[in-house]
């Protein structure tokens, strides 16, 4: 618990942060203090990663107040983060990687300078690391260059690390690696220092926080000393109490198995297969993978074997300089088509008939796909993929952006879709969905940790497949 | 990870030492002062022009107007800077000043590199016109002098390209800015992050370019002892395949200066081998890209082994 | 959509005026040779330029630097193999689209081979095509045969042989990128090639026959510009490097990909040709045409992307 008597690092007063109206973050107040271990737990999108970015003032809140003690911004202040995603430059050494964070690194003699300060602070998280600080960073494993970035977010810089922020930092690092940064954690807060630390693997949680807070929906559900809580406790506090209306799922038949892959995911005709699992271990790029194996970048074929409906829409789906039909259209060209030309007549009918059935707000299916609001432009995807007559439709988290009355029409027509024997893969990073599958199978770092089937499906069992219970040692 | 991928290095110089072993063994008087000297005499040029190409393809752009640029150097180096030196300095500055410009303005516009360097390119070749609207001019009397000194022991031209080399790798590969405009091609984002100014990098990175420019265009004009305002056009192209050669990538900030300058020479003596093969002149410039195959190849090969391993 | 807002019609616009402004000068006298001129020049640039805006078109990254090595090279082999003979003008186009084709595949081998970046494989290969025409040609200029050279410089209905060449050539692009399936693939790769990938677009099919395409309009451009010019010579193609790609930028092509404009690189080459001629009328020199090339190119691409970041 903080200390009155020693200033705080930073103090969020009622902190809010909105994109659109998505409330990432919704009056959230909090005090870091020198000494505590805070670890951050919470589910998909409970505002995890916005609450971190608004600490180290990469966000400006959008209401409430950010206050820095002892400096005038996140960086005066002494406040680093280490990302999950690796932000180092991956052309240069460690050394001049610290370089660039480090401005007060100059002068003749910089480099060797540069290289004992960085080994100095991989030796003191990392004993024995075995890095050299003069190899390019692309030439490191994915765990050494964590170790470089989380070296770098330790080491005394223009002003020495006072609040290190780790997001997800074991996530690639082996056992005895973690062990080692949770002993840095520990040594560094006693030292008077202080940590954020997001992580999925519950047994870290308990061994180095010293407070716990819990996110749901951008707001803090718990927050108390590590003590307080149990594990289960804990997953408890970051899941919904949902009415479970299992019911509705009766038990529906599906045909033979269709899709099996190397790593195990498995589904048969008709069947809605759920991929599940903490956002990031690995369940896009199974299925990127499944996809780009059955599918050819040489050959088309008049019926797909396979379509894909995106999740990330501007990365993976819109072609964004063209109109509703066209972004619809794309994946059905062949179907029926002569002379390798397309068929004008039969493409607007098929807008027109899925623009009806699945509800695409615009007047004209010829404006331009960047028109609509993000769920109709994700209908849109829908409609390339169901339109098609292939028998698999992968689909990748598609339901970002997307409000609850479209949600529902689009469970129903996967459901009715199902029925007639489509399979689907899907993707989802909410549980709410995954639950509506007839078997899940959820991810953890990479690989697929639990299958569950029928009544197993519930909000609990998929929890703890996500995090890992034993210790983490 | 085997040693040639860690190395990049590494392959750009056996390329170069296996073309000039085989120059000496189809020509041994090669092997001389005055041999070596007239073998990569026309090299400094190309290796200056090849060093301005890097520096931009170092912050992720690629430049078309090199060649342009360099035949204005040196149109404006055989006529104002012969004609009154001070105002020859001044003109040569303002281009320098043109290209860091040039550089902002494509950073914060975001704009297509290739596309405002081809437009570059057309303004250079006209100011080149205006400035010789026909071939002639004159070499100023000291830089002729500096192009054809004979040092005692290293042939000139060899002794340049060791200069070049060293100078551009003490800047770029070893001070601390120039380690962070290396990380602007890295991840541009991380050093924005870290509270630099991009946009000031960029006008570096361009302004250091036009300052190579400039410096081909002098040595070239040192060299032919005349200008023209055609003189230089291939150099862009020459110079984007030294880049390469030199163990560079086109994105990423994955550059080697000492490696660009061993592409320009290894370019330069891969046209000059074949009259040694008493090949037809014909093919010096198929040589040239065959040897940017071959090396590209094998780049290719290592590389694939070194992840294989 | 009004007409204003089709990106092609600015080049038009300023063809138009460039036209206007030069036969001002002469207050009318010498109206048709102008505009014959400047179709019969216009048709070589529009036809490469025209292939470079496919390749534009894939997205960030490709553009093909052969294309003026892949002019020189098919000319002086197809003028060598019809050996100004009567009759052989047919043979002689087989040999010039054979040629360019070749060199099309060529290409595409180094860029999915070597993987390679286009910019790097196109240039590695155009220095290679270059010496192979310079070993070829040995410095003899062969003529076109007498029926060849009378085409390539007459005319039908008024306009030159080359302009209803290269308009053929428009229509058909315009029909494959409007009307086909090919069309659309190759536009949904430009935007964005994950994506098309992730439709089910076979890009990599694509790409190749792109490739192929430009290399082969590259051939044709060659083997009409040495009929029309009365045989090939070394530098032929040198100036249509730049021209290829400056036509395709005035054009209202998009330089980032996935959009392409036909009427647009005919408006670019017939302009690019009346500004010469303008200010040569005007008593500029050569100078200032290519400052103000320069200028308008680079004019262009800031205007098209303050548009872009107003949107």
């Amino acid at each position: 618990m903080p200390d009155p008597g020693i200033a705080p690092i930073v103090t969020l007063t009622d902190a809010a942060k909105h994109f659109g109206a998505v409330r990432a973050l919704d009056g959230v107040s909090l005090t870091i203090s020198p000494g505590e271990c805070l670890g951050l737990v919470g589910h998909n999108g409970a505002g995890k990663s916005t609450l971190v970015n608004v600490v180290n003032g990469g966000l400006a809140p959008s209401g409430g107040e950010v206050t820095f003690h002892g400096g005038t911004d996140a960086l005066g202040a002494g406040v680093r983060s280490v990302f999950q995603e690796l932000s180092l430059c991956p052309n240069l050494t460690a050394a001049e990687n610290l370089r660039i964070a480090h401005g007060g690194l100059k002068g003749p003699g910089w480099r060797r300078r540069a290289r004992a300060e960085i080994r100095e602070s991989l030796d003191t998280v990392f004993p024995g690391h075995g890095i050299d600080p003069g190899a390019e960073v692309d030439r490191l494993s994915i765990a050494e260059r964590q170790m470089v970035e989380i070296a770098i977010g330790f080491a005394p810089r223009d002003t020495p690390a006072r609040l290190v922020i780790l997001d997800e930092p074991t996530s690639s690092l082996d056992a005895g690696i973690a062990d080692q940064l949770l002993d840095h954690i520990a040594r560094f807060c006693a030292g008077g220092g202080a940590v954020v630390f997001i992580t999925h693997m519950m047994g870290e949680i308990f061994r180095v926080a010293t407070r716990i807070i819990v996110l749901k929906d951008g707001r803090v559900v718990a927050d108390h000393g590590a003590s307080d809580f149990t594990r289960t406790g804990l997953v408890d506090a970051m899941g919904h109490v949902a009415a479970e209306d299992a019911a509705e799922l009766s038990e529906r038949r599906t045909g033979d198995e269709i899709v099996r892959t190397e790593d195990g995911l498995a589904a048969c005709e008709g069947e809605i297969v759920g991929l599940s699992g903490l956002a990031g271990h690995g369940q896009a790029e199974a299925l990127a993978r499944l996809y780009l194996g059955e599918t050819s970048a040489w050959r088309s074929r008049a019926v797909p074997p396979m379509v894909f409906v995106a999740g990330d829409r501007g990365r993976d789906g819109l072609l964004p300089l063209w109109s509703i039909l066209r972004n619809m259209s794309i994946s059905i060209l062949r179907q029926g088509a002569r002379w390798g030309l397309v068929d004008r007549a039969a493409e607007a009918k098929i807008g027109d008939e899925w623009k009806r059935r699945i509800g695409i707000r615009t007047d004209d299916v010829t404006n331009p796909i960047m028109s609509l609001s993000g769920g109709n432009q994700q209908k849109v995807l829908f409609a390339r993929a169901l339109a098609s007559e292939a028998r698999v439709v992968v689909m990748d988290d598609p339901m970002r952006g997307v409000d609850v009355g479209t949600k529902q029409d689009v469970y129903a027509m996967i459901r009715a879709e199902a029925a007639s024997g489509r399979t689907f893969l899907w993707y989802s990073t909410e549980t709410e969905e995954v639950c509506q599958c007839d078997r899940v199978f959820v991810y953890r770092a990479g690989r697929i940790s639990a299958e569950l089937t029928g009544a197993d499906i519930t909000e609990e069992r998929i929890l703890e497949a996500s995090f890992e219970m034993q210790e983490a040692s | 990870m085997n040693v040639i991928a860690r190395h990049r290095i590494i392959l750009p110089v056996v390329s170069l030492a296996v073309l000039l072993a085989a120059t000496f063994w189809l020509q041994p008087r090669a092997m001389s002062y005055f041999g070596l000297n007239l073998l990569f005499n026309l090299a400094v040029p190309i290796a200056l022009a090849t060093i301005a190409q890097m520096l931009i393809i170092m912050v992720n752009d690629i430049d078309l107007s090199v060649g342009a640029f360099v035949s204005l150097a040196a149109c404006v180096t055989a006529t104002i800077l012969n004609d009154t030196p001070a105002l020859g300095v001044l003109v040569l500055a303002l281009m320098v000043a043109g290209y860091a410009a040039m550089g902002v303005v494509i950073h914060r516009l975001e704009l297509p590199a290739i596309v405002v360097t081809l437009g570059m390119s057309f303004i250079w070749g006209g100011l080149a016109l205006f400035v010789l609207p026909s071939p002639g001019g004159t070499s100023p009397g000291w830089l002729r002098t500096l192009m054809t000194v004979k040092p005692p022991l290293i042939p000139a031209a060899v002794l340049a390209a060791l200069l070049i080399g060293g100078i551009t790798h003490l800047m770029i590969m070893r001070s601390g800015l120039g380690t962070v405009l290396r990380g602007v091609g890295g991840n541009t984002r991380s050093v924005a992050r870290a509270g630099w100014s991009v946009t000031r990098l960029k006008a570096l990175a361009y302004g250091l370019a036009g300052f190579f420019g400039v410096l081909s265009g002098m040595a070239l004009v040192g060299l032919t002892t005349s200008a023209d305002a055609n003189i230089a056009l291939r150099y862009t192209l020459l110079s984007i395949a030294g880049v390469i050669l030199g163990g560079g990538e086109f994105t990423g900030g994955k550059i080697s200066p000492v490696g660009a300058v061993i592409g320009a020479l290894t370019l330069t003596l891969a046209a000059s081998f074949l009259s040694f093969l008493r090949l037809s002149p014909d093919w010096q410039i198929g040589a040239q890209g065959a040897i940017l195959i071959l090396v590209l190849t094998a780049r290719l090969l290592f590389n694939r082994k070194g992840v294989a391993a | 959509m009004s007409v204003l807002s089709k990106p092609w019609i600015w080049a038009w616009l300023a063809a138009l005026v460039t036209f206007a402004a030069t036969i001002g000068l002469t207050s009318g006298r010498g109206t048709g040779e102008l505009a014959y001129a400047a179709l019969s020049f216009g048709a070589f640039a529009a036809i490469v330029g025209m292939g470079q805006m496919l390749v534009i078109t894939l997205g960030p990254g490709n553009v093909d630097l052969s294309i003026p090595a892949v002019m020189t090279l098919s000319a002086t082999l197809a003028l060598k193999a019809m050996g100004s003979e009567p009759g052989t003008a047919l043979m002689g186009l087989g040999v010039a689209l054979a040629v360019g084709i070749g060199a099309g595949i060529a290409n595409y081998a180094l860029i999915f081979l070597l993987r390679l970046p286009p910019i790097i494989a196109t240039l590695a290969a155009s220095l290679v095509y270059q010496s192979l025409a310079i070993w070829s040609n040995r410095g003899l200029r062969i003529r076109p045969p007498e029926g060849l050279a009378d085409f390539a410089t007459g005319r039908m209905l008024g306009l030159p042989n080359v302009a209803w060449v290269g308009l053929v050539i428009a229509v058909v692009l315009w029909a494959v990128l409007e009307r086909s399936i090919w069309g659309r693939w190759l536009l949904a790769s430009g935007q964005n090639m994950r994506a098309a990938r992730l439709a089910g677009i076979p890009v990599e099919l694509v790409r190749a026959t792109t490739y192929l395409v430009v290399a082969a309009l590259a051939g044709l451009a060659g083997y009409l510009l040495a009929s029309f010019s009365g045989g090939a010579a070394l530098n032929m193609g040198a100036e249509y490097l730049l021209t290829s790609i400056a036509v395709v930028v005035i054009g209202g092509t998009s330089i980032a990909g996935g959009y392409s404009n036909v009427p647009g690189v005919w408006g670019a080459a017939l302009f690019m040709f009346l500004v010469v001629s303008m200010l040569n009328s005007y008593g500029a020199g050569a100078g200032v045409r290519s400052v103000l090339t320069g200028a308008i190119i680079i004019g262009i691409v800031i205007a098209a992307s303050t548009r872009r970041l107003r949107t």
